[in-house]
């Protein structure tokens, strides 16, 4: 006891140490939580995957029939019962397999780790906000070649090939740079201009085909007190679902590919200032909904629900996203693009569509052929009708939809994938080059002129500089169209 | 008795050291050798890259916007939420009129306020921050609504939605909820100043923004410093609330973009975990820059009471 007075005094107060130690802690906490997740694992070597089973013509993969399989599904727009009924399928084909289930939102905080690790799941949809790099995944050679399951028979005809009972593109969405095909897109997605028949039955309209007519049905709902557009003004990279597909039709695909492949001067193409001219012009005349610039895609689409806005450029997943705001009557529909004038080189109806919801087979898997194996049941038309039934949206799987009442939205899209026929285009620049598609050109640039806080030309500037600022960046996969 | 005086304390200090050790300081010099690479995160297979993740990072026109950002909350956060939380506590304990038999007391209500400025500290900041966007919302979002009540129909600012008010919104969040726990700690401190201090300083005809300059604040330094350092930490951080509620997130057009988030998108969304460790090695910087300002400028001669 007798130390303690002469302690304090002479080296350090007990009050200093605390405090000293209590500062180098403090530094240490907000790095600390950036940074320690990291490290960069052992990787994994191929000698773990289970042995092939028997190749039968009920099992073409050759499945290893009791060795476990391991799913991680995005639990997103479209839920995760679709994969559980599929999931069930298999086990009634391989009654001594373990299906193990796993749905999240948060896909690459729980995978990244894994994928590190070595010990990835069998089959995973990469899907969502927190996807992982798909260009990345490929570079490193992360994934399985797909090629198998699709040159495999298919789940219902074995005289076809899975590869020819799917819809066109869908296939070429999950090369990348050889014919290796990386991911599978299970749902198709049509992206378009969304509306409701009823309330453009109020205002005695139709959908506007030409642009002209979309002025004067917005001039007529502004009247009315009614906002002409809406769209997802917290993620303005909503606005290229119609913008991009309205490019393609006034200057034709080639602007789009070009865009895609980030050709020097891209953006400057005169179809691409026609487009922006168009929508600003919809800001200039008061047809944007009040404080769109700050509205979620929930709140956008609630306030489009009801009836407040007309048109709401989206995908089709939308029908299922908003059913609980939806009113009975709404009769949601999609319409193409509409046109611009007599010049535009694409005829009316075209439109974008593409796979949605990529699901991969990591090269690591210990059972790949498994994972496939899965993919195939759901690529069977009981398992697609299932998913058109219970998430309303249509699936890569080129048919499914006889027999079904399919709700309003749906039916719609497949009118207009109908009309569009061979005009349906695909930029492929949102999964090539997310960060430039998504922040830059939707947040910063799109989004902004839309807001009235940028014009045509100023916009168009700043993403020819982001897109050739992206072209020179060399940690920045490149990729072009074929 | 001083002879082995530091063998002693290490020999105490030796287990969580070690744990300290692993657990911070590795992963520390660990994401030092990372930012030399050019690993993804998504694959053990990498190759040192030297400085190029600097050199690109120097180049880096959202780096520095960010950091600007971190900065200016670094500057703001603090001196509004300290201030707040010093005025508050001094209300609740010392603020209120004079009653007999005490020499200060705090408003009428005191202990009632105490608890629901703390209130905002009980919820996590998930949830503030989801409940403000709904405040924010620019059509049916309670600040809009309240204007259009009062007759400003006219003005309907976009909040998020304005690159020059999504940053102050930003703030205004981590400002309220943050506040309460500081009235809680600042009131803790002002109770364990002896009474007799304001009574003599009352005797002597001082007024309340002399008792408080003079008496409450010098008494409360070691108190407002530790406050200083937690909230500047919390305004380097500031990830929660610019993820969950703002326009992209981080926009619109980068105006609420911060180096944490900054840092999770090229780690997680694109797949560059060597670049984001540079920015986290950078994020450590200006973390040892903030914390050498604070502790020298906050060195003052303590008093014992």
């Amino acid at each position: 006891m007798g130390s303690t007075p002469e302690f304090s005094r002479r080296a350090f107060s007990r009050r200093d140490l605390i405090k000293r130690a209590a500062a180098l802690g403090l530094i240490a906490v907000p790095t600390v939580s950036a940074l320690s997740a990291c490290a960069s694992g052992d990787g994994g070597d191929g000698d773990k995957q289970v042995d092939k089973g028997r190749k039968t013509d009920r099992n073409p993969l050759a499945v290893n029939e009791s060795a476990p399989l391991d799913v991680v599904i995005f639990d997103g727009g479209f839920g995760q019962q679709y994969a559980k009924d599929a999931e069930a399928e298999y086990r009634k084909a391989f009654p001594g397999a373990q299906v193990k289930h796993a749905a999240t939102q948060e896909i690459q905080t729980q995978l990244q780790p894994r994928f590190n690790g070595g010990t990835p799941p069998d089959l995973i949809d990469n899907s969502g906000a927190k996807q992982m790099d798909m260009g990345t995944l490929v570079g490193k050679k992360q994934l399985t070649d797909l090629n198998t399951l699709l040159d495999a028979p298919s789940y219902d005809d074995p005289a076809k090939k899975v590869r020819d009972t799917l819809r066109p593109g869908v296939v070429e969405m999950g090369q990348f740079d050889g014919n290796e095909t990386w991911i599978l897109y299970y749902a198709y997605t049509v992206y378009g201009v969304w509306y409701s028949k009823t309330n453009l039955q109020k205002l005695d309209a139709q959908y506007p085909e030409t642009w002209d007519e979309m002025l004067k049905v917005c001039e007529a709902a502004k009247k009315k007190g009614i906002a002409g557009w809406t769209y997802a003004g917290k993620h303005p990279y909503y606005l290229p679902f119609s913008l991009y597909p309205f490019i393609a039709k006034i200057g034709g695909v080639e602007v789009l590919n070009n865009i895609d492949n980030l050709e020097p001067n891209a953006w400057k193409a005169p179809a691409v200032k026609a487009a922006f001219e168009a929508y600003y012009e919809l800001y200039r005349k008061g047809y944007i909904l009040q404080g769109t610039p700050g509205l979620t895609h929930i709140e956008s689409q609630t306030a489009w629900n009801e009836g407040k806005a007309l048109f709401l450029p989206n995908g089709s997943w939308v029908e299922n996203e908003s059913k609980k705001t939806t009113p009975q009557d709404f009769r949601m529909a999609v319409g193409a693009p509409s046109s611009l004038d007599k010049s535009d080189k694409m005829p009316f109806g075209t439109l974008w569509a593409s796979g949605g919801e990529p699901f991969i087979v990591p090269k690591n898997a210990k059972n790949p052929q498994g994972g496939m194996e899965l993919l195939r049941i759901m690529l069977g038309r009981k398992s697609s009708q299932n998913f058109i039934k219970s998430v309303s949206s249509l699936t890569s799987f080129n048919g499914g939809t006889d027999g079904l009442t399919l709700p309003p939205g749906l039916a719609s899209s497949q009118e207009a994938l109908a009309k569009a026929g061979k005009n349906v285009v695909n930029p492929r620049i949102q999964d090539w080059y997310v960060a430039l598609q998504k922040e830059k050109i939707g947040v910063a640039a799109i989004g902004e002129m839309m807001a009235g806080r940028m014009t045509p030309d100023e916009t168009i500037a700043k993403i020819q500089r982001f897109a050739d600022e992206t072209a020179k960046d060399s940690s920045v996969k490149k990729y072009k169209h074929k | 008795m001083q002879h082995g005086k530091y063998r002693f304390i290490a020999g105490f200090l030796i287990l969580p050291l070690a744990i300290y050790g692993i657990f911070v300081i590795s992963p520390f010099v660990q994401a030092v050798y990372y930012s030399f690479t050019d690993w993804t995160g998504l694959s053990p297979d990498f190759r040192v890259t030297g400085t190029e993740n600097y050199r690109r990072l120097w180049n880096d026109d959202v780096f520095w916007t960010s950091v600007g950002h971190n900065v200016l909350l670094l500057l703001v956060l603090p001196l509004v939420t300290l201030g707040l939380g010093l005025f508050f506590a001094f209300m609740l304990n010392v603020g209120g009129r004079r009653r007999k038999n005490a020499a200060v007391a705090g408003v009428r209500g005191s202990g009632f306020y105490k608890i629901v400025y703390f209130f905002p500290q009980v919820l996590s900041i998930a949830i503030v921050a989801l409940l403000f966007q709904f405040a924010y919302n620019p059509n049916s979002g309670a600040l809009n609504s309240f204007l259009s009540a009062i007759g400003l129909d006219s003005v309907r600012p976009a909040w998020l939605g304005d690159p020059s008010l999504a940053l102050w919104c930003v703030m205004a969040v981590m400002v309220w909820s943050n506040v309460g726990f500081y009235v809680v700690l600042f009131s803790a401190g002002m109770s364990s100043i002896p009474r007799d201090f304001y009574e003599a300083a009352l005797l002597d005809g001082a007024n309340r923004v002399q008792t408080f300059f003079r008496i409450t604040l010098p008494l409360l330094w070691d108190t407002v410093q530790t406050g200083w350092v937690y909230m500047g930490i919390m305004a380097l951080d500031s990830f929660a609330v610019v993820q969950i509620m703002t326009v992209g997130p981080g926009g619109p057009d980068y105006s609420t973009e911060v180096l944490s988030f900054y840092l999770y998108t090229k780690a997680f969304r694109d797949g560059q975990a060597g670049y984001a460790t540079t920015l986290g090695v950078a994020l450590l910087i200006v973390t040892l820059i903030f914390a050498g300002i604070v502790m020298k400028l906050g060195r003052r001669e303590r008093l014992e009471y």
